[in-house]
């Protein structure tokens, strides 16, 4: 099996090394292989479009958690120029779990938040997985109420497998911080857009995920429970989960369809981890172009339908 | 079973099964201090265990029974019930699972809203059901509720809500978890206008529910030794791999932490909670607000 690609994948991963080893022959040798190779790669291309056009909603779990997908500080370095970042909760510590600062977007200021989970060992430990604790969550509060002050814009990347249930966590009030930031998120008089980029992790997501726009990339996740621990739950079997990922429509088309969120990116053939330049370029013509529509609205007017957004997310009608 | 109880007739085995137990209703025992308790005298003492002060669980109707004037309530939202729109289904459809809990609570969802009076002042008092769902929060209870505070502002009354959840209602799934975000925006009203809202959070109160209008109280009062927490202490245990100090996640350790106000007995939550709005709520603004305008 290839690392580089998920199970459901593999089919496309032979197909490549076929393609690397046709290669090393062309080079070596004075036959001339470039159309056995050309051929080869559209192959590729259409059984990549063939896999990725009847994706079950696990596979697209696994994709949203692919460790070489792009992260939020990946998108700030491709999106954004003069990063700063703005550190702690000035009460408790940091949290690397959540990245937060003033960026410049197409030249116009913004105060940038997001998840961030980490590449290799030790800075996944470092940024504990992107399951913030309660520090994360005040500090991104501490940077919307600036953004409030100075009149900028929020734009917040999410992506976190969830809060972190751990004791300090706990002892700290997860539960006030998560809270406190759908209230504040609720009325915060500057346009805010949240961007699913990866794990739409619960509660976890939520508390940076309130806003006047919400979009998702097309192969990221956003539910109320992950698969694994609603499938252990009711069906009282971890081993549930692709039928509890189902079950729950976390996928972008579905929650898209239910009115939960208001737009999908589509991803480069095969993900976003595929092309993340391509990926970035998308995502930021989504954004300019949100970021222009909410600032021609008055704040008044912005908040009311903000408000309304949240008074309409109902299963009743 | 055995064989031979096979060969009798049903209703024969149920008898027989009847008659080994206490008579039914007559005595209880406390699940704290084991004591056995006479039921008649634990209602009277509001299902708090007169041996050891243990606060059993209630439901909400007898939540509401107790904590508010007698007479005089008008029940908000009522006619909402639950739609399974995403046509839910584990081991079980969640149609089946709303029609079972229906049934034994006669509720139609986990939460009542009633507009009635404490110590003849006038409020709006919300109080999960946790025997329906284990109290979870979908679209019905963010709905009622917001429902609830929107009679508390255009009234100028307060707003107390008991809570007993497990947490957002996986079966309704994204719509659930956007109930947070529902019920905490018109909580942010509600402060704007304000107007008081007093959370009592009762055993349990997790997840979802914890992290949202629970946690959103102007005064957070809890239940003697409630559980109250985010993520639920098994969660916690696997995830951290080691044993959780004693008394964790009880409301006796998120006093000792800072997370709510108070602990106040059952017995004297309707005094307490009328103490306080007295003082944070002296006139309803309407009021105050009609004399401004006088002046």
């Amino acid at each position: 099996m290839n690392p580089e690609f998920l199970d459901f994948e593999q089919p496309i991963a032979e197909l490549k090394v076929k393609i690397d080893e046709l290669r090393l022959v062309d080079n070596d040798n004075d036959i001339n292989l470039g159309e056995e190779i050309e051929k080869l790669e559209k192959k590729v291309d259409a059984l990549t479009q063939s896999i990725f056009s009847k994706l079950a909603p696990w596979q697209i779990a696994q994709l949203a958690r692919h460790p070489r997908r792009p992260y939020t500080l990946d998108y700030v370095g491709y999106l954004f120029s003069d990063f700063q970042e703005l550190a702690g909760d000035r009460a408790f510590a940091d949290d690397p779990a959540i990245v937060g600062g003033l960026a410049r977007f197409r030249g116009r200021p913004v105060m940038v938040i997001g998840h961030q989970k980490g590449r290799d060992t030790k800075e996944k430990v470092r940024r504990n997985f992107g399951m913030p604790r309660p520090e994360g969550y005040r500090k991104a509060l501490r940077l919307m109420k600036m953004a409030e002050r100075f009149s900028l814009p929020v734009a917040t990347f999410i992506d976190t497998p969830g809060a972190y249930p751990g004791i300090g966590a706990e002892e700290r009030g997860q539960s006030e911080a998560i809270a406190r930031n759908l209230l504040e998120m609720s009325k915060l008089r500057v346009p805010i857009v949240c961007m699913v980029i990866g794990e739409g992790g619960s509660g976890g997501a939520l508390a940076i995920g309130v806003g006047d726009h919400v979009m998702m990339l097309q192969y990221s996740t956003y539910s109320v429970i992950s698969p694994e621990g609603c499938a252990s739950i009711l069906w009282k079997s971890a081993e549930k989960a692709p039928e509890a990922a189902e079950a729950l429509g976390i996928t972008s088309d579905r929650l898209q369809a239910l009115g939960l969120i208001d737009e999908v990116v589509p991803e480069p053939a095969g993900g976003a981890h595929r092309s993340p330049r391509v990926m970035a370029e998308r995502l930021g013509a989504s954004l300019s172009k949100a970021l222009d529509t909410l600032s021609a609205v008055s704040l008044d007017d912005l908040l009311e339908r903000r408000y309304k957004k949240l008074m309409d997310y109902s299963a009743l009608h | 079973m055995s064989w031979y109880e096979k060969l009798w007739p049903s209703r024969i085995r149920t008898e027989a099964r009847g008659k080994r137990g206490v008579p039914e209703g007559l005595w209880q025992k406390c699940p704290a201090c084991q004591s056995v308790l006479y039921r008649p005298e634990l209602e009277r003492n509001l299902e708090v265990c007169s041996k050891c002060g243990h606060h059993m669980r209630i439901g909400a109707r007898r939540r509401l029974d107790i904590f508010l004037d007698e007479g005089d309530r008008v029940e908000i939202g009522e006619e909402l019930a639950p739609v399974d729109k995403l046509r839910f289904r584990d081991i079980k459809k969640y149609k089946d699972r709303l029609a079972a809990a229906q049934k034994e609570t006669g509720e139609k969802d986990a939460m009542v809203v009633v507009r009635g009076h404490l110590l003849g002042r006038p409020l709006v008092t919300a109080a999960f059901e946790f025997r329906f769902m284990g109290g979870s929060m979908g679209s019905v209870v963010g709905e009622r509720f917001v429902r609830g505070v929107e009679t508390a502002m255009s009234e100028g009354i307060p707003l107390v809500c008991f809570s007993a959840s497990g947490g957002a209602r996986m079966q309704e799934a994204l719509f659930s978890l956007m109930q947070m975000a529902k019920t905490s925006a018109a909580l942010a009203r509600l402060s704007k206008a304000g107007i008081p809202f007093i959370s009592v959070l009762t055993d349990p109160t997790m997840g979802g529910v914890s992290a949202s209008l629970a946690m959103l109280g102007d005064i957070i009062i809890a239940e003697p030794k409630a559980l109250i927490g985010f993520a639920g202490p098994r969660v916690i245990e696997q995830t951290v791999r080691e044993t959780l100090p004693e008394g964790f996640q009880r409301s006796e350790f998120l006093l000792e932490h800072g997370a709510i106000d108070m602990i106040v007995d059952r017995r004297q939550m309707r005094d307490r909670i009328a103490t306080l709005l007295g003082m944070l709520h002296e006139r309803p603004p309407a009021e105050i607000a009609s004399e401004v305008e006088a002046v």
